[in-house]
């Protein structure tokens, strides 16, 4: 049989302080990105006014363009979306002074109008028309917030509830990583923010939790498995063990997202992007986020089973290899992944 | 043997329910006859998965009881009452299985599946069709009112501006001059405002107003104190079209009583024909027997007036004199309009008036073409998924894979008949989110046969190696799938449309996963093993 990374054992807490650089290092450039662009929300949230057209036939953009600012529409945003035979007209309502509710309709009837001038009336269709007026779409922000948070406390009670709140708090921790490394990506990116990808970012929340759990369920089993072992290296150890798993799975999930990327279309391409990169930073965030923060939280606030604590308080981040127990008697240097059953 | 025999009839059971609830079954349909375009009632054998307005096309609206001429005071009953409305010109306008329901408390949600003509369906939904019968202002108060309102205009600081030439207008009209100019003329040298603008029509209480001055006299008469110089039992409304007289287009605006003869409340039956004579379209009525005699005895009142067909405060057509008492038949003339206008003028007085005027708040329209290319492209993206998650895990754990991949079919089945079963709806994230789910659907599977390897690797026997397997990879199973339903269940609450699509496909896909991943696959290793029992390396 193929065994990748069986038997591995590499020392990943060590690199904790790295790992802390690299991604926020990422979420700087972010945060960059965000002041400097903002967000790029869909009208969903900002309330305007979205138009999709297909032409019959290939019109230069320049000339749309020019018939949009002749129908008054130079807010609005024109892009090509997927083929040059096809259109995105999208003005939002936040562009312009206040326009009621029957405002976005007004526009979308702009729209057809300046598509009439410069692609021919008939020449064309219209594939998709949204209009969100501004109460719909400020009732969304709310609600998208809203969900972000409560998926939050709902992860942080089960934790405590199936595990301990200082696992509950580290995944909570590591779900908060994801949501900003996202959100980072995302305006590095440049991606529209529409319920869709508030929707992948969530999936992203549950992803990335499943792996934490996964790793932290092996820390739980092994802390009642290897009585005499540090947190910190069965917090290695865990990870090690669960790495197989962690590259198959990932390896599949990755699989399918890029799948839907690369052939499932334009519209949900936002979405796939997403998931994409949640795949590597909930990978990420499992193993340098929580594992890490799961140890500082037990050096802060001592359990009753406090080794990790104890012995992380005295080892020094540039020590020798920490895979070598620190207490000499189940020390099978060795075969270092498997240390004596404690029973 | 006996447990295997259990096990395998409650895959059987799952498996043929699961194709059951697939299979394609007569569903009733209205549909519109292509050749007269009535809707009727058809049965059409179809799979029971029901698109998304993203994947079949169709429109979604939002609407609200429309605030921004004064607040309605009670939006939720309003709405309550639209609903009805709503829905009974729905149902008769005709779209498959069209939603219509109350979000909330005050906003109503209308999604048409399918339709291919989204502004006429708009039309028909926003529709007030409030259809009121006035009497003109047979005794002229209007017009002796009009020096008060100039007046009170004057007072306001407003001027005439850009008022039409009075000599065209007398040219036009030829001896029949009208007061209103007259009315001017005698005021000074400074013209009314309102009234330069106003040019008598040919019966009481109708003025002609240029096209083009329109929108300016609108915006006059709206004017609070206008509104407060109008005499009392009066008030203006707009004619429904522009009239062409000679070379320029005007528009009448008629001065009405307050109080309507008879509302639309009292409208049985309307349908919508041409006329044989003057080729014109017209929506032929009936009334209550209550109405009916109410409108007898009204018109009984009024011979020889003239009275307005208002529809939506829009005058129809030129108001008729009334020769005799009129019993519980009349008629709207529509003009030349087309005849489909006419008939779903019918339709919405037949399904009766909204109690409000409802403002669309939020509006998706998507093309049935877009909505078959995000099919396509959501399919090939499934299967490309699939065949390398197929190729993933055969290539890497052999015969154990390829038993994962059966009880992979097994999860794809599972979750399509339960998106049937529930009448959940399938949408573009839904189908994105089913093929993300298949990626981790294979992760319980992997969790498991890693445990195995371990339990080999620390030299178990093959049997106790699957069972422990299984048994150390549940905690994990669960714990990391049950929050990730929590998580979408909050998706679930959250979303709208699509979202929640996606939502309920990741959580039925969850569901069927945990089913195949670990119920199946024990099951098929439990027969491996028994089928071989003095196997010694397990090929995983």
């Amino acid at each position: 049989m193929i065994r990748l990374f069986a038997n591995a054992n590499y020392d990943f807490i060590k690199w904790r302080r790295r790992a802390f650089t690299l991604t926020g290092a990422i979420m700087l450039v972010g945060l960059v990105f965000l002041v400097t662009r903002g967000v790029n929300y869909s009208i969903e949230f900002t309330g305007g006014t979205l138009v999709q057209v297909e032409a019959a036939h290939s019109v230069p953009i320049a000339k749309v363009r020019a018939a949009l600012d002749n129908v008054g529409l130079n807010g609005a945003e024109l892009k090509n979306f997927g083929s040059d035979t096809s259109f995105v007209v999208t003005a939002r309502i936040g562009a312009r002074s206040a326009e009621g509710e029957a405002g976005t309709q007004a526009v979308a009837d702009a729209v057809a109008r300046a598509f009439d001038q410069s692609v021919g009336a008939g020449q064309y269709r219209i594939e998709r028309r949204e209009a969100v007026g501004p109460k719909v779409g400020r009732e969304l922000q709310g609600k998208a917030l809203l969900a972000i948070l409560f998926s939050f406390l709902v992860t942080l009670i089960y934790l405590a509830v199936r595990f301990e709140w200082r696992f509950g708090l580290a995944a909570v921790i590591a779900t908060a990583h994801d949501i900003v490394a996202t959100i980072a990506f995302i305006s590095v990116m440049h991606l529209e923010v529409s319920l869709v990808v508030v929707g992948a970012v969530l999936t992203v929340v549950g992803y990335s939790l499943n792996d934490t759990i996964i790793i932290f369920d092996r820390v739980r089993e092994n802390l009642r498995k290897y009585r005499r072992q540090n947190l910190y290296e069965i917090l290695n150890l865990s990870i090690n063990e669960t790495l197989p798993r962690s590259v198959l799975t990932h390896g599949t999930t990755i699989a399918t997202t890029l799948s839907l990327l690369l052939l499932g279309g334009e519209v949900i391409r936002p979405f796939a992007w997403v998931m994409s990169f949640g795949i590597f930073t909930g990978t990420f965030s499992s193993i340098y986020i929580a594992a890490p923060v799961l140890l500082w939280i037990e050096k802060r606030w001592p359990g009753e089973d406090a080794r990790g604590a104890r012995t992380f308080g005295s080892r020094a981040p540039a020590t020798p290899p920490p895979s070598v127990p620190a207490t000499p008697p189940s020390s099978p240097a060795s075969p270092p992944r498997a240390p004596q059953p404690a029973r | 043997m006996g447990k295997i025999r259990q096990r395998l009839y409650v895959i059987g059971a799952l498996i043929v329910v699961s194709i059951i609830s697939l299979v394609p079954r007569n569903v009733k349909m209205r549909v519109r006859d292509s050749v007269s375009g009535a809707m009727k009632d058809t049965t059409v054998r179809r799979v029971p998965i029901n698109l998304g307005l993203d994947l079949q096309g169709g429109i979604h609206l939002a609407l609200e009881v429309d605030q921004s001429k004064g607040p309605v005071p009670d939006c939720a009953d309003a709405i309550q009452r639209a609903e009805r409305v709503v829905r009974t010109r729905i149902d008769e306008f005709g779209t498959t299985e069209p939603v219509v329901q109350i979000q909330g408390r005050c906003r109503l949600i209308v999604e048409l599946a399918g339709e291919k003509d989204p502004a006429r369906a708009k039309s028909v939904i926003q529709r007030t069709a409030f259809l009121e019968f006035r009497i003109t202002d047979m005794k002229n108060q209007f017009k002796a009112a009009l020096p008060q309102i100039d007046a009170a205009l004057r007072r306001a600081g407003i001027k005439s501006r850009g008022a039409a030439p009075p000599s065209a207008v007398s040219q036009l009209f030829g001896g029949d001059s009208s007061k209103a100019e007259r009315d001017s003329t005698t005021d000074a040298n400074t013209p009314g405002v309102l009234s330069s603008l106003l040019f008598q029509g040919q019966l009481p209480g109708e003025y002609l107003v240029p096209e083009e001055q329109s929108p300016l006299v609108d915006s006059l008469i709206n004017r609070p104190d206008v509104r407060a110089a109008m005499p009392r039992g009066i008030d203006l409304r707009w004619g429904s079209q522009s009239e062409s007289r000679g070379a320029r287009a005007y528009r009448a605006l008629y001065a009405v009583d307050s109080r309507p003869i008879i509302t639309g409340e009292e409208l049985v039956k309307a349908t919508a024909r041409r006329d044989p004579v003057t080729n014109q379209s017209i929506v032929p009525f009936q009334l209550s027997h209550r109405g009916a005699r109410k409108f007898s005895d009204e018109t009984a009142r009024h011979i020889n007036d003239y009275m307005a067909i208002i529809l939506d405060n829009r005058v129809q057509g030129q108001p008729p004199v009334i020769h005799g008492q009129i019993g519980a038949n009349g008629q709207i003339e529509l003009g030349n309009k087309p005849l489909q206008e006419a008939s779903d003028l019918a339709l919405v007085l037949r399904a009766g008036a909204l109690p409000a005027p409802l403002t669309i708040v939020d509006e998706r329209t998507i093309s049935a073409s877009l909505g078959a290319d995000s099919i396509h492209d959501g399919v090939l993206a499934g299967v490309v998924g699939v065949v390398l998650v197929v190729v993933i895990m055969i290539g890497y754990y052999r015969l154990s894979g390829a038993l994962a991949v059966a009880a992979l079919t097994l999860y794809c089945l599972f979750t399509l008949a339960g998106l049937a079963a529930f009448g959940f709806t399938l949408t573009l994230p839904g189908l994105a989110g089913f093929v993300l789910s298949i990626g981790i659907a294979v992760d319980a599977n992997v969790l498991i046969f890693e445990r195995i390897r371990e339990e080999v690797v620390h030299g178990k026997s093959l049997r106790l190696a699957v069972d422990d397997g299984f048994l150390h990879a549940m905690n994990a199973i669960v714990d990391s799938n049950v929050s990730t339903i929590l998580t979408a269940l909050i998706l679930y609450a959250v979303g709208t449309g699509p979202v929640q699509g996606f939502a309920i496909t990741l959580i039925i896909g969850i569901i069927a996963s945990m089913i195949s991943a670990i119920f199946v696959v024990k099951t098929l290793f439990l027969i491996w093993l028994n089928r071989r029992p003095d196997m010694v390396t397990l090929s995983i």
